[in-house]
């Protein structure tokens, strides 16, 4: 598909910087969000994805670079963006000394939506997310799960061309998790919107049209899911082995294979994985305790593109890393 | 990209800003601070016993030594004017300081991502709190009788119209000083800090007649001087009180021999009002 016009694009990023005092925490980012596509921001903590949707959300000022979203300009047509968006943060943002429904009243005032419509948009609202038989319960009464529920039905209620979620399921459980994407999916059906969505969870991006993966400041890949997974085109191999320095050497000097340690395992990426295990079994030298074999996932990807794990992304850090701090008073 | 748009039913139009749209934004800020008002009578009760306390058993206790100088006038009614600017006083800097309660809770960013100007919302709670404020005095004008202060309707109008002014003051007070705090814990704190010196260097609890240079000074450069007077004056003019005596208990205000004027006072605290919320606006715009 070829670049389109501009008033077609939801979010149009160009040369993209931040720099925090002596951090620079985002470091020339380019992208373009199509219109009506779910796009996924993934990356480890700390990678600078915050600072950019903080920027497209006219939170923080660039450092340079030129932001777009919805056909306007971040930095000089500040409430015209905000006017065009729904914002639900990392954070909660909900009084909870109102009800859900006094919760949403408060937004529509504050963001100037007609009195006519606004009953009946709250309404809606409501019920696509499952809250209106709640919407006279206070807010504090509300679980983790409900909460954010509401703040995704809050960010819809002024119908906005673009919704920014940041981080929408971290500190949720995995069942409550899943649901919020089921909402997710289901706006598409429901509303004219693009969707962008910060993530650092592999699985949650799938459910994305397209992610761009960054990490420190960067954006190192960006496409579909299934795309990213065919690029690489082999199957990761995890072994647990006997000693693992001598099976890493061993993999190299035998079979050529580029092997690095991956949460504690002998990690490698080979075509056809399956066949290749009676191989190494034959050939290795070294003791074998365990093989998992697994299809590209976007674990894998992220591997590929940044020869880490996030996982273990995650637990090297960032500087910026206390910035993005994270937390859930809940 | 399923493109099965089942155009929304409500799918609402949000119009360019303007004047209408501001008013709107600071109303519904108004409007929650009623609904949570409301919601929380133990906040109503606290507030108004101390300065029952400070009427009741101060007014009495030190009544008794207070007789041979005040001309004959009860000093629980003398107190009045002052233990009614004090029940506002509390309530207004706490609706101003809970700016800080909601940036920890993360609504004041709710607030601030709006497209609507930080000066709508934070006229909004300046209203807000100066409601709030207004209705809880109500209570304390509610025992008027008991101090020998007669239920005049027009006086009262007059009181709530003034500690309204003298509320709206103070809640911005509380809101610049809530841009600086960041921490919940020292919010309370520093609004001891402040409000109680502001309160016992308005003349609120003392004559302003006769007092050391230092202390003069002082109370002239306070606002809530000329916040308290005009309420005192307004209660004062009701009652039927000796000449000498409304000369030591109310003396007025004096730049050197020029007595202020009671608009002129009401005009200095419209006008520290605005620069405080002004200043306030200035200060959230830059913290987010």
């Amino acid at each position: 598909m070829t670049e389109s016009t501009q008033g077609t694009l939801a979010v149009e990023v160009r040369g993209l910087t931040k720099t925090f005092k002596t951090v620079e925490a985002v470091k020339g980012i380019d992208l373009s969000v199509r219109t009506g596509e779910t796009f996924g921001f993934l990356g480890p903590n700390g990678a600078g994805k915050s600072t950019t949707i903080k920027i497209l959300c006219t939170l923080a000022d660039a450092t340079s670079g030129t932001a777009r979203v919805a056909g306007y300009d971040v930095a000089t047509e500040r409430d015209a963006v905000r006017r065009s968006i729904g914002l639900v943060f990392q954070e909660p943002s909900l009084d909870g000394y109102l009800s859900a429904e006094q919760n949403l009243r408060f937004h529509g005032e504050l963001y100037g939506v007609e009195r006519i419509s606004a009953a009946a948009r709250r309404k809606e609202v409501l019920e696509m997310v499952g809250l209106y038989d709640r919407k006279d319960d206070l807010v504090q009464n509300f679980s983790g799960g409900m909460r954010r529920r509401l703040e995704i039905a809050r960010g819809l209620l002024h119908s906005p061309k673009v919704l920014f979620l940041d981080e929408p399921t971290i500190g949720l459980d995995p069942q409550t998790r899943a649901s919020i994407w089921t909402y997710i999916g289901e706006l598409h059906k429901r509303e004219e919107i693009t969707v962008f969505v910060t993530t650092h969870y592999m699985d949650e991006a799938e459910n994305c049209d397209r992610i761009a993966i960054i990490d420190q400041g960067k954006i190192v890949a960006l496409d579909t899911p299934a795309n990213l997974k065919a690029a690489i085109g082999k199957d990761r191999v995890q072994i647990a082995t006997a000693d693992d320095a001598a099976a890493i050497a061993a993999l190299k000097t035998t079979f050529q294979l580029d092997a690095k340690m991956v949460e504690g395992l002998v990690t490698f990426a080979v075509a056809e994985g399956a066949a290749f295990v009676p191989l190494l079994f034959e050939k290795l030298g070294v003791p074998i305790k365990s093989v998992t074999v697994q299809q590209p996932s976007l674990d894998d990807v992220f591997l590929n593109f940044t020869g880490t794990s996030l996982r273990d992304a995650e637990a090297r850090g960032s500087p910026n890393s206390a910035m993005a701090g994270r937390f859930r008073g809940r | 990209m399923a493109d099965s748009t089942i155009a929304s039913v409500a799918s609402v139009v949000v119009p360019k800003g303007g004047f209408g749209h501001e008013v709107r934004a600071a109303l519904v800020v108004w409007e929650r601070e009623m609904i949570r008002f409301r919601r929380d009578i133990t906040r109503v009760v606290s507030a108004v016993i101390q300065p029952l306390l400070f009427l009741f058993v101060l007014g009495s206790g030190l009544g008794s030594l207070m007789q041979a100088g005040t001309g004959g006038v009860d000093f629980k009614t003398f107190l009045f004017p002052g233990v009614l600017s004090m029940s506002v006083l509390f309530t207004a800097a706490f609706a101003g300081i809970s700016m800080v309660w909601d940036r920890e809770f993360g609504f004041l960013r709710e607030m601030l991502v709006a497209p609507v100007s930080t000066a709508a919302i934070l006229t909004g709670k300046c209203l807000g709190g100066a409601t709030v404020a207004t209705i809880q005095s109500v209570v304390v004008i509610a025992l008027a009788g008991l101090v020998g202060v007669p239920y005049d309707p027009v006086m009262i109008l007059e009181l709530l119209a003034l500690l309204f002014i003298m509320s709206f003051m103070i809640t911005a007070l509380g809101l610049v000083l809530a841009s600086r705090v960041k921490q919940v814990q020292s919010a309370m704190p520093l609004v001891q800090m402040i409000i109680t010196p502001l309160m016992f260097l308005s003349g609120a609890l003392f004559p302003l007649s006769k007092l050391p240079t230092w202390l003069t000074i002082v109370t002239h450069l306070n606002p809530m001087t000329y916040a308290v007077e005009p309420v005192r004056s307004v209660v004062f003019d009701r009652l039927n009180l000796p000449a000498e005596a409304r000369a030591i208990l109310d003396p007025g205000i004096w730049w050197g021999s020029y007595q202020v004027p009671i608009w002129l006072q009401v005009a200095i605290v419209v006008v520290s009002a605005l620069l405080l919320l002004f200043v306030s606006v200035k200060l959230f715009a830059r913290t987010e």
